[in-house]
């Protein structure tokens, strides 16, 4: 087990992929599922629902872009992979959780918000811009913990 | 999947938005006669454009519509069987009356449609006196319904098996669902009726073993003083119910019947209500049902109102609160 530390560096990317794009896949299934609905009974309301459904997307493209980063980092894209420790892996491990942690989560939430908001359109289709605020306020929370992912890996 | 209901509920959001409110139902009731409100009511888009226009054909179409919305996004409707086990029993004790006097009556002006079995198989079990073929609550209250019309001649003890049969089986449908909605309506319906039979064994003298017999177990209330309390007349059910989550039904009833069901529905329209914030769950489905019935009732309110010329103050009263 020479390359423990590239094992771990690797699982760091990996998760931060997996974890916030299942999160995502779930967020927008369900968003997609409410936003079927809501257009069976007013096609009209498609655009808006759509932009609704996208919101839970973006934690799947954050823990890609965090997946790309610790990838280059590590030297994997490049062909040739770094000589990375088990303490350095460790590190780099511990720096993708927060994405796909919090990724993972607030991706089901915003869904489930989304699907509320989805719900207050169908009703109320001129209440959107308010509607919309409700799940992007989820959005904060995975905004912050890919912020913290990417300033981690980038510092070691 | 079976048990995700996020795209039906988004649908039941959209039609919700028809169903007709307080200011709708004061339009309906300005229209001066019924063929007036049938033409209202045939430009909110009620009724079915191929039938003739009147009061029956537009109630039956929007029950009918409605049970087909449902079960176009529901493929397991026993969920719902709560709402239609009442309509299978209303058709056994219609079945079991036809055979037992042999009428060649019209079926369509006797049995329902919107319960679980279809009125001729309910019909054929009847006549062929094996029951085997309904469901198992059904089953065994049949027969003994069908004995006794056929060693009595008493329809009415027909009738108490059978209804007392209905309001058990709607008791525990309800509560072996998961849903709180659909719990509370199965017991607020078993509740109400067993207050209403009270009543009404009460006004005609019934005997208390007759009572006993037709009254149904219910949570919340004691049901031998209320077969007791029956025997005093409505006075007495009204002070039976003092002191139990139902005080508010006894006020309701010592002003008069019309008040005591008008208090019944109000009442599962208010626990129903928080249905409309709720994005998940069968619970919205279940609300919707009911909104419908309450709104088609209060419409046959207004039409029955308009044919029978009564005057607006004497409808208005009796026109329930409306879920939207």
């Amino acid at each position: 087990m020479d390359n423990v530390g590239l094992i771990l560096a690797l699982a760091g990317a990996v998760s931060a992929a997996l974890f916030a794009g299942i999160g995502s896949a779930y967020g927008v299934g369900l968003a997609g599922r409410a936003g079927a609905g809501a257009i069976t009974e007013n096609p009209d309301l498609f655009s808006k629902v759509l932009i609704l459904q996208l919101l839970p997307g973006t934690q799947g493209i954050y823990g890609l872009l965090v997946a790309f980063v610790t990838l280059s980092q590590i030297g994997l894209l490049g062909g040739g992979a770094s000589e990375i420790t088990p303490g350095q892996g460790l590190m780099y491990l511990l720096a993708c959780l927060p994405i796909a942690v919090v990724g993972l989560i607030s991706a089901i939430y915003q869904g489930q918000t989304s699907v509320a908001a989805i719900g207050v359109v169908t009703k109320k289709p001129d209440q959107f811009g308010k509607a919309m605020l409700f799940p992007a306020m989820v959005e904060t929370y995975a905004i912050l913990a890919l912020l913290i992912s990417i300033l981690a890996v980038f510092s070691l | 999947m079976g048990k995700d209901y996020t795209y039906a509920v988004a649908r039941i959001r959209g039609r919700e938005l028809s169903l007709f409110g307080g200011p709708v139902m004061e339009q309906l009731l300005a229209c001066k006669t019924c063929e007036e409100a049938l033409r209202f009511l045939a430009d909110k888009g009620w009724g079915d454009p191929d039938k003739a226009l009147t009061a029956e054909n537009i109630l039956d179409a929007e029950t009918e519509k409605t049970w087909n919305l449902i079960g176009e996004m529901v493929k397991d409707m026993s969920v719902f069987d709560v709402f239609r086990i009442a309509d299978d029993y209303h058709n056994l004790k219609a079945a079991l009356k036809l055979v037992y006097v042999r009428s060649e009556i019209d079926r369509n002006r006797v049995f329902v449609t919107g319960g679980r079995i279809p009125p001729e198989i309910i019909e054929k079990a009847a006549r062929e006196r094996d029951f085997s073929s309904l469901p198992e609550d059904m089953e065994k209250a049949a027969q003994e319904a069908q004995d006794t019309l056929l060693h009595t001649g008493d329809g009415q003890l027909c009738d108490i098996i059978l209804d007392r049969a209905s309001l058990e089986a709607v008791y525990r449908a309800g509560m072996d669902s998961s849903e709180e909605v659909l719990k509370r309506y199965a017991q607020l319906t078993v509740a109400a009726a067993d207050i209403r039979i009270a009543v009404r064994c009460g006004k005609v003298g019934k005997s208390l073993d007759f009572i006993e017999r037709a009254l149904a177990p219910c949570p919340g209330i004691d049901m031998e003083a209320l077969a007791h309390g029956a025997l005093g007349g409505t006075e007495s059910v009204a002070a039976c119910l003092e002191g139990t989550e139902y005080a508010q039904a006894a006020e309701a009833l010592r002003k008069s019947p019309a008040a005591f069901e008008k208090w019944c529905d109000d009442l599962i329209i208010e626990e129903i209500r928080p249905q409309k914030y709720n994005p998940f769950t069968l619970g919205p489905l279940a609300a919707y049902i009911l909104a419908r019935r309450n709104e088609i009732k209060c419409v046959r309110m207004i039409l029955t109102g308009r044919q029978n010329e009564l005057p607006d103050n004497v409808i208005r009263e009796r026109l329930r609160e409306m879920y939207v």
